[in-house]
Parts: structure tokens; C-alpha cells; sequence
């Protein structure tokens, strides 16, 4: 591998995001353009039993109205399917204004088009839709009497309980010490800063193009056109930037597919953008959900059972819950172990994706949880985690395709200065603050989409290089990180080089979910990319006119765009001597790789990291301020430093928001979420965020893809909201077993 | 791009004793130095004027709702929120947007800070976080972190690239010297 694989070099965007060049799916200003707004519904449950446009209708500059009553019939009924495995992808079981049923607040009853955004706006507010409400419900407590245990979750690919190892009530039972807890999450929202978008263009052949926000264009080409009934060919997803996703944009929901059909209907090229307060309605969230740990373990704390029970509010329509079991399932050498999921139905979208899906509210309970049993045993909380560190994957005895916990342990505390720690709670002050230390453990599955995943290199006679699969950059830095990729595999200097992605015309990569976007991509870009030196040097060797004729393709480097015997160097050409000689304009690769079956070939795949926190509490206001948090990871390989870094700080920031200031509250008189709103919804700001330190240690990994590449975009936010959490305890004294973590919680 | 104090002079007062609107009328802009006439409607926002009619996206619409902060724009120098701001409003006065900071071949240090600072990562905050940067630096607000953080915290990073965002802030500082109140410009 060439330097500048993992060289922290600066984004190959940066320039257009700084100067405001890069355009967003909603900054194209076609000839014609119409805007579309969507009217959703005010009651959580209920009918339609009247709806009146007329006033909508003749309003200045309206195009259409479109309500359940005019709107095409959708050609097939979706199916909720996470987009990692490269199908359709829908983010629910249900497409809206298709009837007069109503099943949550804010969907979607009337759709709106005009030649302005200002006229579309105001004639949405002119439309009358009246309601045969019926009772609902929003709160997991209105919804706990009817739970039930799902068959399946997560699209019908996981089951509703997951394998038991041995006999956890026994464990339990005969454990010396016992721990018993239940932990509730308060509902979250991305909220990305760029709201969903979609600009629908048919041309004259019927064909449409869709510029739009996604974490996978292919997913959403593919979703929509199954919606229309229409052959994939004839639907072309555009999206290059993204302004952030975290989730929100993962699956796809109704609004790509609303646009395309509006635009048909007024023949005229439509934008739809989704209101701040729609992005809380429209595309998911991290569902309302409650948490119960059953520790058993020795006197030394060492586990002996793990019991780990969710319960979550779900759609009407789908068995969705987030996973939060698995990670939690596989941490520790518990010798025993049960973990299952409940649902209860209510007046909801599906809930979906959000950042560290799953992890981030699981870790938080066996975390907090493994914080309590140190406290209750009297064992540093790291020494617990090394008491009951395992060397294979607890599930199945299968060995890790790599680990590196340890080391981040080590290094981590190293950073953070854990050692010496006094742990007494409450025993720290400084001033009128309460100081506190607090860490946790992280950890994350290794996925990797189903299908075959593809990019394609050509090189130009002159030794410039272009690189292509249909990716989006939604902030990850995929694009700068490919190009690296790239430019390693070739054999050519990193200016030399050109990533692109952002079309369905490009060769078919899955949407970038579940950490899984670095993997995937970077092996398709290193298999087009070392495929393409391959078979220049091949030509090489099969040259007469060549110096490297007849040479052994084994014994060939290329450096800088040079062929050469790694043992003689002198001996050689570059690429643009091969291609000039033989009057070729470009040569071509295509690189599939097929990924890595999700039992690792007998390995347990996931990414591990360590997470310490420094925080003080006002002891009189109750205030929480988070000084200091030092995580350190083992994502596998890294291909940008600064990159993968900043990706990593990011996360660790969303779980400094999960633990002391996200939350989206239900209010259940009126079905509707009470705070939606970037001014209610409170999401970090500057003034929140100490400056952060990150590490990561590379371990090999050659299981779980070419590069060993297991991501960073959800590692970062395992663990942190329990190291803040149990770091509150440790300046106060105070179990907070529910998040966020607010100053009525501390007074 | 020319300053303001250039550009100042040439607009012209518009004249508030007549009724205009509420359909659609010419509303002279001055923005990045250029003088630019739309027909608009008195409804439309500085933003959706920016975005939709003059093509100058990179002003960007994040809640609509003076939340956060990614429709940062300059009016006569100072920091507004074009999603708050009527177009019409700003008829006297001059508006300075992202691609007006830096005359697109030479970044402005603070342009250059944040990629070297790596302090974005999708980029839809970015150009709001760069007026509000520019402008509250040329105030003199950035003695500290203390300072920036709290002076910053207008502007939501839902990618959380806040420490980066303070070492770009921190690094314009240092180069240009102008260290707190004392230097303000």
C-alpha cells in the first residue's frame, strides 16, 4: 500500500462547499421549475371524510391540488427493506394519499403545486380537510398493555428474539451479585440541515430524472420506479451532495415518488422540499423505547448471565425496531444470555435509521448497567470491562475478524489520564461544579450490503485517471477517500486522479447505511482500480516493444504512474509511454466485489472502541457540562485520517446530544410532536462542545473486505451518552437511567 | 468584488411613501457588489430571493425558520438571516452572500481555514458558518474559545465539526492578528 492510503489529506469538495458552488438536490433552477408542498395530516388517526381544494385551486400561480381523491394509484404497495442489501428500499409498508385512512399525524393528505414556493405555501394553508377522528395511539404507555413479541424485525431479516445461549434464568438465578435496571430512551430526530429534497424531471421520452437527497441513488431509482411500474431503465437518480443524512435518508419514503407524480401531472419539472417541521414526520426516527438489563455475575464480576429485553412503539404496519440487542449481545464473555424484542402498535411513520442505529441505545443500557455492577462490586468500571473481555464472538465461539479492544482500553486511558481515579462519587469539586469521569465501551456490527458491488477505473493516455461508482457524498468524505483508494491501486499520484459518483448511470454501488459505505465502496474502487494496473502491466509483459517483455507480472510495482521491477526499477515505463505506443486513447476496468456473507465466513465482524468522558454538574442549577471525551476506536483500516476523524468527533458529539439534549417529545392529546422544530428539538451547538480527542488503532482485518476497511460513521456515537452518563454519577452520586439527561433530572 | 463603501453610493433610496405589492414587483438588490432587478412578490424572503430568483444557492434554506443559521448573509456588513429578511426590505442596502466573499479564484483566508481545519463535512452549514465567522472575527468577538463558542452557537453543525470550526476561526485569527476587541476592525 502506497502513503497516501489513510493520508490525511484535505476533502476534494472542500472547495465547492466553501465557496457555496456545490449544488444540493434542490439548487437547480430549471427553465420552468414548479414547487410542490405537502399538506399533512393535523389528526394522528382517523378519516377523511371531507377535503376541500376549491379555495386552494384558484389561489395565484396553482398548478394542480392533489389529494387521495385524484392522486394515481401507486403500482405495487411497498415493502419496508433496509437499503444496505441493494433491493428496493422502502422506508414503510405504506404509500399515502391512497385512501382516506389517516394512521399518523403528518402524513401526507394533499400535495400542492405552483409556479412559486411562496404561492405552493400559501395555498397549502387554504386547503380544508376534515377529520372522523379516532383515539390513538403516540406514547409506548398507551401501547404497553398490547405489546407483542414480532416474528421478525428490521424488514423481516432478523428475528424477534434473539438465540439464548445456555440457561440466563439459572444464571441469574445462582449469580452472587445481581442487577436488575430498565432504561428509557426519549424519541430522536437526524434532523440532517439540508431537509429531504426531491426535483423530478420527466423529459419527452417519459423518461424521468430524480435529483435527490439519498444515501443511495440506486435505492431510490429502484423504489421509485417500482411505485410508478415502471422498468428501472427508465428512472435516473442525480444526487452528488447531501446535506447530511444520519438516517433520515437511508431508506426511502414518500416524497421522492409525490414529486415525480406531480411532475407529470402538471407537465412541468417539481420541486419538493420538505418543511423543518415535515422532516419530523416524514422520514422516520429513532423510536420511543425502553430498556431492561439483567446482570448476574461473580463476586470478581465476572458475568455469568445477561438478560437484555426492548420494548418499542412501532407503525401500525411494520415490526420495526431498531437492533438494539446486538451489539449488547456480543461485548462481553457472558456465559449465558436471552434478549428479545416487544412491539407495541401506535399512530406513528415507521420509525427507522438513526445514527449508531440500535448500538447507540443498547450500549447505553449494558454500559450504564456494567457502570452499576462495578459500583456494586467495587472494581474500577475498566478493570470490569477487562474481567469480562472475550477473545470470540459470544454468540457462536466464531473468532473476530479483528478486535483491537484492548488496545483502545489502554490507549484511551492513556489520553484521558483514567488511571488513579478516585471513585468515589460526588468527592470532586471545582468551584460551584461537581466533576465526574465516567466511560464505556463501544461496539457496532460490520455490515456489508448482499449484491455485487461495482466501480469502474479508465485511465487516459496522458496518465490521468477517472473512477466512477454511484455513491453520494453526504459528508462521509467518500469522495476524497475513494480517490485515494484510487490512486493507490493504480499506482498514480492522488492529483492525478478523479473519483466521481452522485448517478445511477454509474456502475451500481448499495446506499452508503450502516457504516458499510467505506467498505463497499472502497472495495469495488480497489478491484476496478487494481484490475485496470493489472491489466496495463499485463500489456506490458506481452509487449515486444516494452523493457518490461516478457518480465514476471509478479515482480512488477507501479510508482507515480511508472511501471517497473521492484527489484531492478530502472527497468520500466510509465503508463503513458504503454498507451501512446500503442495509440490508445483510454483503457477501462470494471471491479465487482462480491461481499462477504454476514457470518464472516465463520468470524464474528465488528468495530470496537473505547469512550472516556469528563463532565461537571452545578450543584445547585443542575446544569451538566461536558469537559472532556477522549474515544478511541479500532475501525479497521482507516483511509483518511482527517477524515475518518472528523467522522468519529462527529458521532461522539451526536452522543453527547443523545445523553443531555435530544429527545422529541409526543404530545398524545393531540398525536402530534410537540417540539418540531430546530429552536425546540435541541441538537449540540458550539457552546455545548469541549474540543474532543480521538485516536484509532489499526488492526488487520482480511475478512471483512480487500482493504480491511470496517467504517466510522456509527462507532463514534457507541457508548459516549453512557460514559457522560456514568461520569454524572460519579460527580453527583446519581443513577440517571432514562435519556436525555436534563437539569430536572439533577436539581 | 467591490466593498461596500463602493457600492454604497449607487443604490438608489427606494421610496417608501408608495404602496407596493401584494402582487408580484421590481425589487432592485444590490448583492455582491452587483445591482440585480426581480419581480417578486413583497412575501419573498432575502433567501428564497437569493436561492430561487438570483441563482445564488450557496446561501442555504435549513429550517426556514431563523433556527439554524445556514442562511447566514450579510446586510450592510452586518449578520442577518436572509430566511427572516424580506427581499424588499433590502432595497438600500447591500448584500453580501458566500460567492461574494472571495472573487472565486483566491479563497478568503476563512474559505481556506475551514478546508485546511477540516471544519464541515456535508457542507450545507458551511456557508452560513463562514459570514457568521468573518463578520463576528471582524468584531472582534474571538479573544477566546470561550468567546467563539458562544458567538458561534448561532449556527447548527448537525455534522458537529465545532472544535474544527473553532481551530479554522482560531487559525484566521492568529494569522491576520487580530486577536480581540482591541484589534476590531
Amino acid at each position: 500500500m502506497s502513503p497516501v492510503l489513510g493520508a490525511a489529506l484535505d476533502r476534494v469538495d472542500g472547495r465547492a462547499k466553501v465557496t457555496g458552488a456545490a449544488r444540493y438536490s434542490g439548487e437547480l433552477n430549471l427553465p420552468n421549475l414548479a414547487h410542490a408542498v405537502l399538506v399533512g395530516a393535523r389528526v394522528p388517526s382517523g378519516r377523511i371524510i371531507g377535503i376541500d381544494c376549491r379555495q386552494a385551486s384558484v389561489a395565484d400561480g396553482v398548478l394542480t391540488v392533489l389529494t387521495h381523491l385524484d392522486l394515481p394509484r401507486v403500482a405495487a404497495r411497498p415493502k419496508l427493506f433496509p437499503s444496505l442489501f441493494g433491493l428496493t428500499a422502502h422506508g414503510q409498508s405504506f404509500f399515502p394519499m391512497q385512501d382516506d385512512v389517516v394512521h399518523y399525524a403528518g402524513q401526507p393528505v394533499a400535495m400542492v403545486v405552483a409556479d412559486t414556493v411562496e404561492r405552493a405555501e400559501h395555498a397549502a394553508t387554504l386547503v380544508q380537510v376534515n377529520y372522523a377522528e379516532t383515539p390513538s395511539v403516540t406514547l409506548l404507555d398507551q401501547g404497553r398493555d398490547q405489546t407483542y413479541e414480532p416474528a421478525k424485525i428490521f424488514g423481516g431479516l432478523l428475528p424477534g428474539r434473539n438465540p439464548t445461549r445456555g440457561d440466563p434464568e439459572a444464571g441469574l438465578r445462582d449469580a452472587a451479585v445481581r442487577l436488575d435496571v430498565t432504561y428509557r430512551f426519549a424519541a430522536n430526530h437526524q434532523n440532517p440541515i439540508e431537509p429531504s429534497t426531491t426535483t423530478a424531471v420527466w423529459d419527452d421520452l417519459d423518461r424521468l430524472t430524480l435529483h435527490d437527497a439519498t444515501q443511495g441513488p440506486t435505492a431510490t431509482q429502484l423504489s421509485v420506479a417500482e411505485l410508478l411500474g415502471l422498468p428501472p431503465t427508465m428512472v435516473r437518480v442525480v444526487s452528488h451532495y447531501v446535506g447530511g443524512s444520519f438516517g433520515a435518508k437511508a431508506l426511502i419514503w414518500a416524497h421522492p415518488t409525490l414529486a415525480a407524480l406531480a411532475a407529470r401531472r402538471v407537465g412541468r419539472p417539481v420541486r419538493l422540499v420538505l418543511s423543518r417541521e415535515q422532516m419530523f414526520h416524514s422520514c422516520g426516527h429513532r423510536e420511543e423505547q425502553e430498556q431492561r438489563i439483567g446482570l448476574g455475575a461473580d463476586r470478581d464480576g465476572r458475568l455469568g448471565a445477561l438478560r437484555h429485553d426492548k420494548t418499542s412503539l412501532t407503525s401500525h404496519y411494520d415490526d420495526w425496531a431498531e437492533t438494539s440487542l446486538e451489539a449488547p449481545a456480543v461485548m462481553y464473555a457472558a456465559a449465558t444470555y436471552a434478549g428479545g424484542y416487544r412491539l407495541a402498535r401506535g399512530n406513528t411513520i415507521t420509525p427507522t435509521f438513526t445514527r449508531g442505529p440500535g448500538a447507540a441505545t443498547g450500549m447505553f443500557a449494558l454500559e450504564s448497567a456494567m457502570d452499576e455492577l462495578a459500583y456494586e462490586i467495587g472494581v474500577d468500571p475498566l478493570e470490569l470491562r477487562l474481567r469480562n473481555h472475550t477473545d470470540v464472538d459470544p454468540s457462536t465461539g466464531n473468532p473476530w475478524s479483528s478486535k483491537g479492544l484492548r488496545e483502545c482500553y489502554q490507549r484511551g486511558a492513556e489520553l484521558f489520564g483514567w488511571s488513579g481515579r478516585d471513585p468515589r462519587p460526588g468527592a470532586r469539586r471545582d468551584g460551584d461544579w461537581l466533576v465526574g469521569t465516567g466511560m464505556a465501551s463501544a461496539a457496532y456490527p460490520v455490515a456489508a450490503p448482499m449484491n455485487p458491488q461495482r466501480a469502474r477505473a479508465r485511465m487516459y493516455a496522458d496518465g490521468s485517471a477517472v473512477v466512477e461508482a454511484g455513491i453520494s457524498e453526504f459528508g462521509t468524505g467518500a469522495l476524497t477517500a475513494m480517490t485515494q483508494v484510487a490512486a493507490d491501486g493504480l499506482g498514480l499520484p492522488f492529483d492525478r486522479v478523479r473519483f466521481v459518483g452522485g448517478t445511477t448511470d454509474l456502475p451500481n454501488i448499495a446506499a452508503a447505511v450502516g457504516s458499510a459505505g467505506s467498505g463497499a465502496t472502497s472495495s469495488a474502487v480497489h478491484l476496478a482500480s487494481t484490475g485496470l494496473r493489472d491489466q496495463l502491466v499485463g500489456q506490458a509483459v506481452a509487449d515486444a516493444r516494452s523493457p518490461l517483455h516478457n518480465a514476471d507480472p509478479a515482480g512488477i510495482v507501479v510508482r507515480d504512474g511508472r511501471m517497473c521491477l521492484r527489484d531492478s526499477p530502472q527497468t520500466g515505463e510509465t503508463y503513458v509511454e504503454l498507451l501512446r505506443r500503442n495509440h490508445m486513447p483510454d483503457v477501462e476496468a470494471l471491479g465487482v466485489w462480491q461481499p462477504t456473507p454476514p457470518d464472516g465466513g465463520g468470524h464474528g465482524m465488528f468495530t470496537f472502541g473505547a469512550q472516556f468522558a469528563e463532565v461537571a454538574v452545578d450543584a445547585d442549577l443542575g446544569l451538566v457540562r461536558v469537559r472532556r471525551l477522549v474515544g478511541v476506536f479500532a475501525p479497521g483500516r482507516v483511509l483518511n485520517r482527517r477524515t475518518a476523524h472528523s467522522q468519529l468527533m462527529g458521532g461522539m458529539l451526536w452522543g453527547l446530544g443523545q445523553a443531555l439534549l435530544e429527545a422529541t417529545r409526543m404530545d398524545p392529546h393531540t398525536g402530534r410532536w410537540a417540539n418540531a422544530s430546530l429552536a425546540d428539538y435541541l441538537v449540540p451547538v458550539n457552546a455545548d462542545v469541549p474540543d474532543i480527542t480521538i485516536d484509532t488503532i489499526e488492526v488487520p482485518d482480511s475478512v471483512v473486505n480487500p482493504l480491511g476497511v470496517k467504517g466510522v460513521g456509527e462507532i463514534g456515537i457507541v457508548g459516549t451518552s453512557a460514559a457522560i452518563a456514568n461520569a454524572v454519577h460519579h460527580a453527583t452520586g446519581r443513577r440517571i437511567r432514562h435519556l436525555p439527561i436534563t437539569v430536572e433530572d439533577l436539581l | 468584488m467591490k466593498s461596500y463603501a463602493e457600492t454604497a453610493g449607487a443604490v438608489e433610496v427606494a421610496d417608501t411613501a408608495v404602496v407596493r405589492g401584494p402582487n408580484a414587483v421590481v425589487v432592485r438588490l444590490s448583492v455582491n457588489g452587483t445591482i440585480r432587478n426581480i419581480l417578486v412578490e413583497p412575501r419573498v424572503s432575502l433567501l428564497d430571493a437569493l436561492r430561487d430568483r438570483l441563482d445564488l444557492t450557496g446561501t442555504k434554506k435549513g429550517c426556514n425558520q431563523g433556527a439554524c443559521g445556514a442562511c447566514t448573509v450579510w446586510v450592510d456588513r452586518r449578520r442577518v438571516l436572509a430566511c427572516l429578511t424580506l427581499a424588499i426590505t433590502c432595497e438600500t442596502r447591500e448584500v453580501t452572500t458566500i460567492e461574494g466573499l472571495s472573487d472565486g479564484v483566491h479563497l478568503h483566508p476563512m474559505q481556506q481555514a475551514f478546508i485546511s481545519q477540516d471544519a464541515f463535512q456535508c457542507g450545507y452549514c458551511t456557508p452560513g458558518q463562514i459570514m457568521s465567522a468573518v463578520a463576528f472575527l471582524a468584531e472582534g468577538h474571538a479573544a477566546d474559545d470561550a468567546q467563539i463558542r458562544e458567538w458561534m452557537s448561532g449556527n447548527i453543525c448537525r455534522c458537529a465539526a465545532y472544535p474544527n470550526i473553532r481551530a479554522a476561526i482560531r487559525q484566521v485569527r492568529d494569522e491576520a492578528g487580530t486577536s480581540g476587541p482591541d484589534a476590531a476592525g
